[in-house]
């Protein structure tokens, strides 16, 4: 493996961050209002195959964006809605969401298999995106590997530095006091709910518009698990959910890489393991170190909130 | 005590009767005008455009074969392990009397429910393991394997063959090797590069194997895992690729030079009148190119016509017994011969084979 090799294999990397990205940070705030949806990979389903389909149909990829992101919020909205206003049990609603999307999404999708779509065009800046290295690394993107990564920054800023974002905290870590001091815990919690769902959308869209452009039945193929999963790595922080994303993209990947070079005969299944024991290592490390007890989940995460009457 | 003897007298007699009642021509030959109920069980969904596409291709041919006289049921991905026995099991008493459980991994579970229904007729697809009412079958589609590594071989400018893998199982091993061997005869310096995704089914991750592969040098891209990715990638990159168990034209219409076409249709007509017939015996049978059971789809334009007649005639010496693809000598990876010259390999040491070729890098 030579170092022309890294240039390409980045590349590689990134589209395999992006979708979790988009999943887990949607995910993430979601979390911090206090909501557990375990629904991300039907939402993403649902994103996916409604996104294939307005691009099939129509040839806009904006169109066809603004419709997973729809899509992934309406399955949103069926989850907010049993579970914020009929207060169902946030993991059992979630789990019903995920088989629910699995099933719809095939079913919508069912003509549109083995029909190829134009894949979502990369940026093209004549001569930046020609410069060898830095033109494909920072010039040579689709527009959804930009908006995750500000996103990343956005959600970060939103969180910490604004006072929705601090009404949103505050509905995660004690929904009472929030509620007792007049915010709208329910509302704010819709909003988020439904921010999550558009972002899953969108990660779905990015598999079925700019991964690989197809529709195929249950083609997300469990990533809406693995950006769960990376909330919680993360540590409920933005920046360290996107360092997760890539971190999981890039050992998944660089197995891939290793695996074609040839020069390492480590068996197969082993390589299959890294991304996820590169993951437990990390958590391992981190939670015996001195970020120990800046750890904690949200407070109130996946209790259902009813205001005292 | 009298009494309980006849009692039970009774209810021997009553027993009996009833056992004799189904045996009772009038009423037999009315279940027979019902159609039989036939189960299939997927790993994969049916919209997979690869491997369970193809069964449910040959479960529409069933169908419509015999309208009405036939009803089938299936359930699409099936995860291999304990769900895939209640799955059977359940199908078994909806009362279908045919089932065809189609991956590898569900072999023990299919065996098991066998046992407990001894009148249900099971048919595994790819597995080894067989019962008095469980049969195996299976698809050489190591002879298609020989084909692709034919063409690759005469096309590949690099000598690299990129292959996507989905888990080293004996199925897949003899795919690649027949792959290797196949473009070695016609490029001695070829070279088959793998990578393993250890799923059958992810079209993302397949897609960014192959990039991986593509990054490296390979200028033929084949798979044998079931989604149309890594070809679609192949068609991106400007490069060749070979379709898997579906025809994937439209997925690269420039990239694919042919695909492995799975034909399951004509063997589930056949099977399901040996049923009705009362014909039907367990048998462990191995289907290819000469029993219809793979054939390859039409060539794409970056095939010459010279090379099209080769193929062809592969395709013709393969069911004629001429051809072979593991005729020896064969040497494996180390550079010792396995198989001398003028020997072929037998089917049992092809369903066990877990040594690659030479040339085969994995």
């Amino acid at each position: 493996m030579s170092l022309d090799i890294l240039v390409p294999m980045t590349l590689t990397v990134i589209g395999a961050a992006t979708p979790l990205l988009f999943a887990a940070l949607g995910e993430l705030v979601v979390e911090r209002s206090g909501v557990l949806n375990l629904g991300v990979e039907g939402m993403m389903l649902a994103g996916a195959v409604v996104g294939f389909i307005a691009v099939a149909g129509t040839g806009s990829h904006a169109f066809g964006l603004l419709a997973a992101a729809l899509a992934g919020a309406g399955m949103a909205l069926l989850f907010g809605f049993l579970t914020l206003t009929l207060r169902a049990n946030q993991v059992a609603t979630g789990l019903a969401l995920t088989i629910f999307g699995i099933g719809l999404s095939a079913l919508i999708g069912v003509k549109h298999v083995g029909i190829p779509i134009p894949a979502l065009p990369k940026l093209d800046i004549p001569g930046l995106s020609d410069l060898p290295v830095i033109g494909p690394l920072l010039f040579g993107h689709d527009i959804l590997v930009y908006l995750s990564l500000a996103l990343t920054i956005g959600i970060a800023w939103f969180l910490a530095r604004t006072r929705q974002g601090l009404i949103l905290r505050a509905c995660g870590e004690a929904d009472l006091s929030a509620h007792s001091i007049g915010y709208h815990v329910i509302r704010v919690r819709y909003c988020a709910v439904l921010f999550g769902g558009a972002m899953s959308g969108l990660g779905g869209a990015y598999l079925s518009m700019a991964a690989t452009p197809m529709w195929i039945e249950n083609m997300v193929a469990g990533r809406g698990w693995i950006a769960l999963a990376l909330v919680a790595f993360g540590s409920w922080r933005p920046w360290r959910v996107l360092f997760g994303a890539y971190l999981f993209g890039g050992v998944t990947i660089l197995q891939l890489y290793l695996q074609g070079s040839g020069i390492l005969s480590i068996p197969s299944q082993v390589m299959s393991m890294l991304p996820y024991l590169a993951t437990i290592i990390l958590l391992t490390v981190i939670a015996s170190g001195s970020w120990r007890g800046r750890l904690d989940a949200p407070a109130c995460l996946g209790k259902t909130f009813s205001p005292p009457s | 005590m009298l009494l309980n003897i006849n009692r039970r007298r009774f209810l021997q007699g009553t027993a009996a009767a009833a056992t004799g009642l189904v045996a009772v021509p009038g009423l037999h030959s009315a279940r027979a005008a019902e159609p039989l109920k036939v189960g299939f069980v997927y790993v994969g969904p049916i919209g997979d455009y690869g491997f369970t596409h193809g069964h449910d291709v040959g479960r529409r041919e069933l169908e419509k074969h015999y309208g009405d006289k036939v009803k089938t049921t299936y359930v699409e991905n099936v995860a291999e392990g304990p769900d895939a026995e209640r799955v059977i099991r359940q199908l078994a008493q909806q009362g279908n009397s045919l089932i065809f459980t189609t991956s590898f991994g569900f072999m023990e579970q299919t065996l098991r429910v066998a046992k407990q229904f001894p009148k249900v007729k099971f048919e595994h697809c790819t597995g080894y393991k067989t019962a008095p009412n469980m049969s195996a079958y299976n698809s050489r589609f190591y002879e298609g394997r020989a084909i692709v590594g034919h063409i690759a071989g005469k096309l590949s400018k690099t000598g690299k063959i990129g292959y996507v893998a989905s888990f080293p199982i004996p199925e897949v091993v003899m795919g690649i090797n027949a792959t290797a061997l196949a473009a070695r005869k016609v490029r001695p310096d070829a070279e088959v590069r793998v990578v393993w995704v250890n799923s059958w089914f992810d079209p993302a991750k397949e897609s960014d194997a192959a990039k991986a592969l593509i990054d490296q040098g390979v200028d033929i891209m084949t798979q044998h895992t079931d989604s149309p990715a890594p070809l679609q990638v192949a068609e991106a990159r400007g490069i060749l690729g070979v379709g898997q168990a579906s025809d994937m034209r439209q997925y690269a219409p420039k990239a694919q030079l042919t695909a492995i076409v799975d034909e399951w249709g004509d063997y589930y007509i056949d099977r399901a009148k040996a049923v009705m017939d009362g014909t039907w015996k367990s048998q462990s049978v191995w289907y290819g190119f000469k029993e219809h059971m793979l054939k390859m789809a039409p060539y794409g334009d970056a095939v010459p016509e010279a090379l099209r007649k080769e193929c062809d005639a592969m395709v013709a010496d393969t069911i004629s017994g001429k051809f072979h693809a593991f005729s020896g000598p064969i040497k494996n990876q180390k550079g010792e011969v396995v198989v001398k010259a003028g020997e072929r390999m037998s089917d049992a040491d092809l369903l066990k084979m877990n040594w690659y070729v030479e040339g085969v890098t994995a």
